[in-house]
């Protein structure tokens, strides 16, 4: 069931770098992952490429497959015909370091700029409650692996450095809204979302959730509610005139 | 190339995308329906005529309410509180401008929009062609968020849709009846219930913007519910796009003699 | 020539890991006022904790409330044979709720009871329901949590110091070489980055270390490419001992098919909620294996076992979730004798025994990982199961209250201290002994730095000499012929995998001892090409030291040990031998690590009133008639 397969796989550096090509074998029920570790051992000892569990939970080995940000670690090659040219390159939003490794501290300086988790003060160990239905909207975000696959498909930044600056980006717009939905955080965080983290900046194309490998969906359950909710801040006089007659802010 | 996927420090790779999939088709087909949509709509409300089929009490939803004094007689469900509308003005220019904002606010079709007709982008990973780019967080564009608005409009241009769908279930010949036409608007009824319920605004209004869904588990049975449309919003949004333009079209020819209603009941 | 170009940070402590052990020490230490520094070899946030699915086991008692400490400590100490550190199980089972609940003040989200509190899920060889989880995916969770309340700290120390990184910083992808002495005490680390390949230097008086398991010494493994055994190594290089190392945990239930996945784990929380093991015929064959010290505590029929789920109080629980070592040796033995699967493996059936959309609910990572890697619905079809490497019980021998190792100011904590799970793990346990030790590790070396009326000094030429050894593999040999590490590492894991692995006789493991020498021999002429950026074939050079050398610990005392115990099994001696129960194989190695020694040493005797805690009948199956002539049961006889 094996066969050889056409890679080009994209080597160099922050200056400068070309695909290569390679011819290698192929066995069954094998991923892109397997393939580029039989470079490593047979053909390119040297060849760069950050992985750790191969199983999908740890969201190391993000890059780009044929053009399509995926993890290599479950991306089948069974996808592919015998004839296709596997085509892969680092992710392209973010400095490249060497090969397909790139750097992804950006995500990292984004991830501090998020407030943290707020507890309820009065609260002592063990006298959390929270109901099942209010915690899994949260639950659902907090099963990203940080890939980074989102932050890497987002045209906000993909396509204009520039932004990197103002956009915390999906993941951390999602991190946001996992915060501001757990039932005892304490903080307000929405405002901060807009102003701080550049909501404002996502025009829902949804390619955060088309590339998630963990399946969240990240626009319609993150992004959109907390767009809603900077609507009920910022944009709608009605809400806001509720929230001063009845002070529905603060049964919420 | 300078910018985006060819700024300094990224890995230099000529080829601005490497997507070796149809990944055009998206933009293209759906580009190409809303397109023809919008020519449909522009060309439908400036023609002032066809809209009303008086035999068979059918009134096409584009033109639902008709409330100015230009409408033919037997249109107008809520009597003429409108004066005469100008010709060169559409008579329906309420309902265009609630149910056009609700589509053009919704967060599917900014999605579609974006990606088809402004290439923001045409698909992920593709880069788009735009030099600077701040989204939605500056005018025009922040105006988006006035969303809900147009949901509150639409909920009450649904209730007239239900209206004229009851009003269609007359007969020819006065008492009960239905046609060809009368399914049509039922179907479409469906439809556009079903977009405008599963809008994003919506579920956010029934419980999404709670924090604590178990101190309102009535609202959170709501929101599930609406959830659970909502997973299928874009395809609502699409079908129900289709179904106005049909029933529209059959209302038209109808109205205008092309055709005749094929009456299943009286 | 050596680059001899060092950077220099100076910290309180060193944390070398950041999975879930890391994290809680480091956590713990900054809380104490001492600048920390976490090395990992990974980014941050991707430790293997991740991998860990199940949960963590703490007796809260929130499902049932018969649950306490007395009874998780009892579980422990079965588990493991008895063979555990007491103190350290002791610990466990009292402070773990602590540990959990806290998690919930960094902002973690546990699955939730009817009433609110923290769900608790059963697991194989606990009593009562007792595991802390989300779905399956808990050891994420940890992570996420302990990694965001890290950064919540930064975030304070912003606040206080204009400086994210005053009191706390991470170091990712960066391994650590080297521990350097001043004399007999910790003085400090030598590391290298990864991507630049650049070298550092960490000042500090104490290290904890935290860095995980050998899985990949073994070729089937859960364990992914960072668990070659380097805290173990870097312990026994700077005078440390390891205990137990002759016990490693193959995880009964890790995937067959296809090849290049074998090895990864399924999760125990398949036959927690219901999942039943089947061999070929059909027929649950894991009530044919319950050994003679579990009799009387598991279901003997098959409708007794399906009760079990949902009336605890009447039924005895299904012998599916006997501890692991158990399940292990029976899938083997099903397999062996023609009775597996297609691939080598038996059938895990969840499919018939849920509906489809629960099973969904319940292990959503289980139904990707099969759906997306194997092609198998698991909510249609059984799985296919088999035997993988998955845990040493053995590790750094330390004090169980500080987690300080024999050299002063070196502390370990997690998967790399030995002791806590005895001769083998149960399920569940080692989330919690990551939070537990870890925290007493943080805590340990706080209190060490406050001890310590000097720091250390660090000699340049000991900075100099790690340097050399580092850039070792670049100079190709003059003579003889280079060797490919990756060649050197596959050859190991298969000899570890075939030799010393589940099942193991004396001739075999002699076999592999001379495999070792050979390979050690060979790996001083690995050589590799390239730059030091970001260089895999030089980082596996670095790392083939650390698993040549802890192999060789794993293989001696295997070999030494002439009884079956937990995760050691000796076809040759296939009866568990009381009198090797207090007895613990100590490993050590002079500090070029070019071989390792292991000698016996008697075990300290369980505290009376811990003792007490058993019935005798149930002792006298583990203890000798000595060790228990003080046992209140026999004086009063």
């Amino acid at each position: 069931m094996s066969y050889k397969a056409n890679f080009k796989i994209w080597r160099g550096d922050d200056t400068s770098g070309e695909l290569h090509d390679f011819i290698v074998e192929v066995n069954e029920g094998e991923v892109v992952l397997d393939i580029i570790h039989r470079l490593q051992a047979t053909q390119a000892p040297d060849l760069a490429v950050r992985w750790n569990c191969k199983a999908g939970k740890c969201g190391s080995c993000s890059a780009e497959i044929n053009g399509k940000p995926r993890l290599l670690c479950m991306t089948r090659m069974s996808v592919f015909t015998e004839e296709e040219t596997v085509t892969v390159t680092p992710l392209r939003t973010f400095p490249v370091v060497r090969d397909l490794v790139t750097d992804v501290s950006y995500n990292y300086q984004k991830a501090r700029e998020v407030p943290s988790f707020a507890p309820p003060k009065e609260l002592g160990l063990g006298e959390y409650r929270m109901k099942q239905q209010d915690v899994e909207r949260s639950q659902e975000f907090r099963k990203c692996i940080e890939c980074f696959l989102c932050q890497n498909t987002c045209h906000v930044i993909r396509d204009h450095e520039e932004n990197k600056e103002n956009f915390s980006g999906p993941r951390f717009l999602m991190r946001v809204a996992e915060l501001e939905m757990h039932p005892l955080d304490t903080e307000d965080r929405v405002r901060e979302a807009q102003d701080e983290h550049g909501l404002g900046y996502c025009n829902i194309t949804k390619c955060c959730t088309e590339v998630c490998p963990e399946h969240i969906k990240i626009t319609d359950n993150a992004l959109i509610p907390m767009k809603e909710r900077v609507a009920d801040r910022k944009y709608d006089p009605i809400v806001w005139l509720g929230n001063q007659l009845f002070r529905r802010g603060s049964k919420r | 190339m300078k910018a985006g996927v060819g700024a300094p420090g990224r890995a230099q790779i000529p080829e601005r995308t490497l997507r070796t999939d149809r990944w055009r088709i998206y933009p293209l087909t759906t580009g190409a329906i809303l397109l023809f949509f919008i020519a449909y709509a522009t060309v439908r409300i400036f023609m002032n005529k066809w809209y009303w089929a008086p035999e068979e009490h059918y009134l096409t939803p584009i033109y639902s309410p008709c409330l100015s004094e230009s409408c033919v007689p037997g249109s107008s469900h809520f009597g003429t509180p409108l004066p005469e509308i100008p010709w060169f003005l559409p008579m329906a220019i309420i309902t265009f401008v609630v149910l056009a904002g609700f589509r053009g606010t919704c967060y599917y079709y900014r999605k579609a929009g974006y990606r088809s007709l402004f290439m923001a982008p045409a698909a992920c990973a593709v880069p788009e062609p735009h030099k600077k780019y701040t989204g939605e967080s500056k005018f025009p564009l922040v105006l988006l968020n006035a969303h809900r608005y147009f949901f509150y409009g639409a909920l009450v241009f649904a209730a007239i849709n239900v209206y004229d769908a009851v009003l269609a279930f007359q007969g020819k010949d006065g008492g009960f009846g239905m046609g060809l036409g009368t399914v049509i608007i039922l179907i479409n009824l469906v439809m556009l219930t079903a977009y405008t319920l599963s809008c994003h605004a919506c579920r956010h209004i029934v419980g999404g913007r709670l924090k604590n869904f178990s101190k309102h588990p009535l609202r959170y049975r709501y929101w599930t519910f609406v959830s659970k449309l909502n997973a299928r919003h874009g395809q609502y949004a699409m079908i129900s796009l289709f179904t106005v333009i049909l029933t529209d079209a059959y209302i038209m020819a109808v109205s205008a003699g092309w055709i005749t209603d094929l009456r299943i009941f009286n | 020539m050596v680059q001899v170009q060092v950077e220099r940070f100076p910290y309180d402590v060193v944390v070398i890991g950041a999975g879930g052990a890391g994290l809680r020490a480091a956590i713990e230490a900054r809380e104490q006022g001492k600048r920390t520094a976490i090395v990992s070899k990974s980014l941050f946030g991707k430790a293997h904790t991740v991998m860990a699915e199940g949960g963590c086991a703490a007796s809260m008692g929130n499902v049932n409330a018969k649950d306490n400490w007395q009874v998780h400590f009892r579980d422990t100490m079965r588990g493991g044979k008895f063979l555990n550190n007491w103190r350290m199980a002791e610990l466990h089972a009292k402070e773990a709720p602590d540990r959990v609940w806290e998690l919930e003040t960094y902002g973690a989200l546990f699955d939730r009871t009817k009433d609110g509190k923290i769900s608790q899920r059963n697991f194989g060889g606990h009593t009562y329901p007792r595991l802390a989880h989300v779905g399956d995916r808990t050891g994420l969770e940890m992570i996420r949590t302990m990694q965001q309340k890290i950064v919540s700290l930064q975030q304070e120390d912003f606040e206080e110091y204009g400086d994210y990184e005053a009191m706390l910083k991470v170091f990712p992808e960066c391994t650590v070489t080297e521990l350097i002495k001043d004399n007999d005490r910790i003085a400090g680390a030598f590391a290298y980055w990864r991507d630049s390949g650049k070298f550092i230097l960490f000042e500090t008086p104490a290290i904890v270390l935290a860095t995980g398991g050998i899985g990949k010494s073994f070729k089937v493994t859960s364990n992914s490419w960072e668990y070659t055994g380097d805290g173990h190594a870097l312990a026994l290089r700077a005078g440390a001992t390891l205990i137990n190392m002759e016990f490693v945990q193959f995880h009964p239930t890790g995937m067959v098919w296809p090849p290049s996945v074998k090895g990864i784990l399924v999760t125990e929380g398949v036959r927690g909620d219901g999942g039943v093991l089947k061999n070929s015929t059909g027929e649950r064959f894991m009530f044919g294996y319950i050994p003679d010290v579990f009799k009387g505590q598991y279901a003997e029929t098959e409708q007794e076992a399906d009760g079990w789920y949902n009336d605890q109080d009447n039924h005895r629980r299904t012998p599916d979730l006997l501890p692991r070592d158990e399940v292990a040796r029976a899938i083997n033995t099903e397999v062996k004798e023609g009775r597996g699967s297609p691939h080598g493996g038996v059938f895990l059936d969840i499919a018939s025994r849920l509906p489809a959309e629960e099973i969904r609910r319940r292990l959503p990572s289980m139904y990707h990982q099969f759906k997306e890697l194997a092609d198998v619905d698991i909510t249609a079809q059984p799985m296919e199961v088999g035997p993988t490497c998955h845990y040493v019980m053995g590790g750094v021998e330390v004090d169980p209250d500080t987690a300080s190792s024999v050299v002063p100011g070196l502390f370990a904590a997690g998967e790399v201290a030995g002791g806590m799970h005895g001769s083998n793990r149960l399920g569940g346990n080692s989330l919690s002994d990551l939070i537990v030790f870890g925290r007493r590790a943080g805590l340990g070396a706080a209190q060490y730095l406050d001890s310590l009326d000097q720091r250390p000094k660090i000699s340049e030429s000991d900075v100099d000499a790690a340097a050399h050894r580092a850039v070792a593999p670049f100079d190709w040999p003059s003579e003889g012929q280079a060797e490919n590490p990756y060649t050197i590492h596959a050859e190991l894991q298969q000899s570890m995998n075939d030799l010393v692995g589940i099942i193991r006789k004396e001739e075999e493991v002699q076999q592999a001892l001379d495999k070792l020498a050979e390979l050690k021999e060979r790996a001083r002429f690995v050589a590799v090409e390239g730059r030091r950026e970001f260089n895999p074939g030089w980082h596996l050079c670095l790392d083939l030291r650390n698993m040549l050398l802890v192999s060789e610990c794993v293989a001696k005392a295997a070999l030494m040990r002439t009884e079956s115990r937990g995760g050691h099994t000796r076809d040759d001696y296939p009866a568990m031998d009381n009198r090797w129960r207090n007895k613990l194989l100590v490993c050590s190695s002079d500090e070029h690590g070019t071989s390792a020694e292991v000698v016996e040493k008697p075990q300290e005797p369980m505290r009376s009133d811990l003792l007490e805690l058993f019935e005798l009948a149930e002792l006298e199956k583990y203890f000798t008639d000595e060790e228990l002539a003080q046992h209140p049961g026999r004086v009063a006889q």
